[in-house]
């Protein structure tokens, strides 16, 4: 008990570095948390689903959908294919951050847990300041990111019950997070032909699988194709090596 | 579906979910580092992965009809334009999604 509270005394500065550091995040999950708890609700969710949805799954994206899924009565095993592609980027997100998160003892399952797009977006690069290079400051970011988050959904939640507001179309609010996304990436980016790649491979998928089913098509084909030039490049090289490697038989068998 | 199937469904997606999160911790957690496809993958997956989402949410455009296309196609083009314009994630999402639902509501109902 001491040693916690000597512990909370020493860390109020790194509590509100990480709550000043979270800010960006707050209004964008406000806004979005709303957006979910409202159409939620109003799709006859009830109140507990996306609260709960909030607090253990917390992936906006994924919670968007899920009110799809659940309202339509989805199977066990589409469910999770679904919430697979939906959220595969995640894979790439834990790759950037394992140095980051080596030394984080007992805070490590929830830094996992909780990193969402906008968590990795925060704490991906390096901070200047070396006092927040600590598993300590991540994790207190994370959890203001979370609290918003679950705070937004019950707002929402709560303004869907007592507002009588028609949410027709709010659903859009994932959409436009999205596009701004892929604006902020195509104009940081050095190369364009990733996000042409997986724009022209999900369209096609859409195209041919249907609305429902054509994520998992899209990731394959994606992932397809952004490994090919890493793969070819190092065929070419192998193959270069074994043209040399079969040149020099063929010259000592002529 | 009932409570107990909207309570397994949850649990499923957010097993899913905490899984995907967890893979690269567990497979490269100690001193085993990512293969060099791997690292490759991860620097580009990110913008193809944003582009599928976006068509994800434009999945149920229809050409049939102007109310299946016309309010996706002007919201999207104001997101663009207003994030290219002043890069305020905020100001993109909650300016879209006004306009959507006005459109959706009023005009092409």
């Amino acid at each position: 008990m001491t040693k916690q509270s000597s512990e909370t005394t020493k860390d109020k500065g790194l509590i509100m570095r990480a709550f000043m550091k979270s800010l960006p995040v707050m209004a964008g999950y406000l806004v979005l948390g709303i957006g979910f708890g409202m159409l939620a609700y109003s799709r006859g969710l009830g109140i507990w689903p996306p609260l709960l949805m909030s607090v253990i799954i917390y992936a906006g994206s994924l919670q968007y959908v899920a009110i799809d899924l659940l309202t339509g009565g989805t199977g066990f095993l589409a469910t999770a294919l679904t919430a697979a592609a939906v959220n595969a980027r995640h894979l790439l997100y834990g790759l950037s951050m394992l140095d980051k998160y080596k030394n984080a003892g007992r805070k490590k399952p929830y830094l996992i847990f909780s990193l969402t797009d906008e968590t990795y977006s925060l704490l991906v690069g390096n901070a200047p300041d070396k006092r927040n290079c600590r598993p300590a400051f991540y994790f207190w970011v994370s959890l203001f990111n979370q609290l918003y988050w679950v705070s937004g959904s019950l707002l929402g939640v709560l303004a869907g019950h007592f507002l009588p507001i028609n949410t027709k179309g709010i659903e859009f609010s994932l959409t436009a997070l999205f596009i701004a996304v892929a604006v902020d990436q195509w104009t940081s980016a050095e190369k364009h032909w990733p996000a042409i790649a997986g724009g022209i491979c999900s369209i096609l998928c859409r195209l041919i699988f249907g609305p429902d089913s054509f994520l998992i098509p899209s990731m394959i084909t994606i992932v397809i194709l952004l490994s090919a030039p890493d793969v070819t490049r190092r065929l070419r090289s192998r193959k270069a090596g074994s043209a040399a490697d079969s040149h020099r038989k063929g010259g000592s068998s002529s | 579906m009932t409570g107990s199937g909207y309570l397994i469904s949850i649990l499923i997606m957010a097993a899913v979910t905490i899984l995907l999160r967890a893979i690269p911790f567990l497979l490269f957690g100690g001193k085993r580092r990512p293969p060099a496809l791997i690292t490759h993958l991860s620097s580009l997956l990110p913008y193809a992965v944003m582009m599928m989402l976006v068509v994800y949410c434009l999945r149920n455009l229809s050409f049939t009809s102007a109310a299946g296309f016309v309010p996706e196609l002007i919201c999207t083009v104001l997101v663009v334009l207003l994030h290219l314009w002043k890069h305020n994630v905020i100001l993109s999402i909650v300016s879209g999604t006004v306009v959507y639902m006005l459109l959706v509501q009023m005009v092409f109902v």
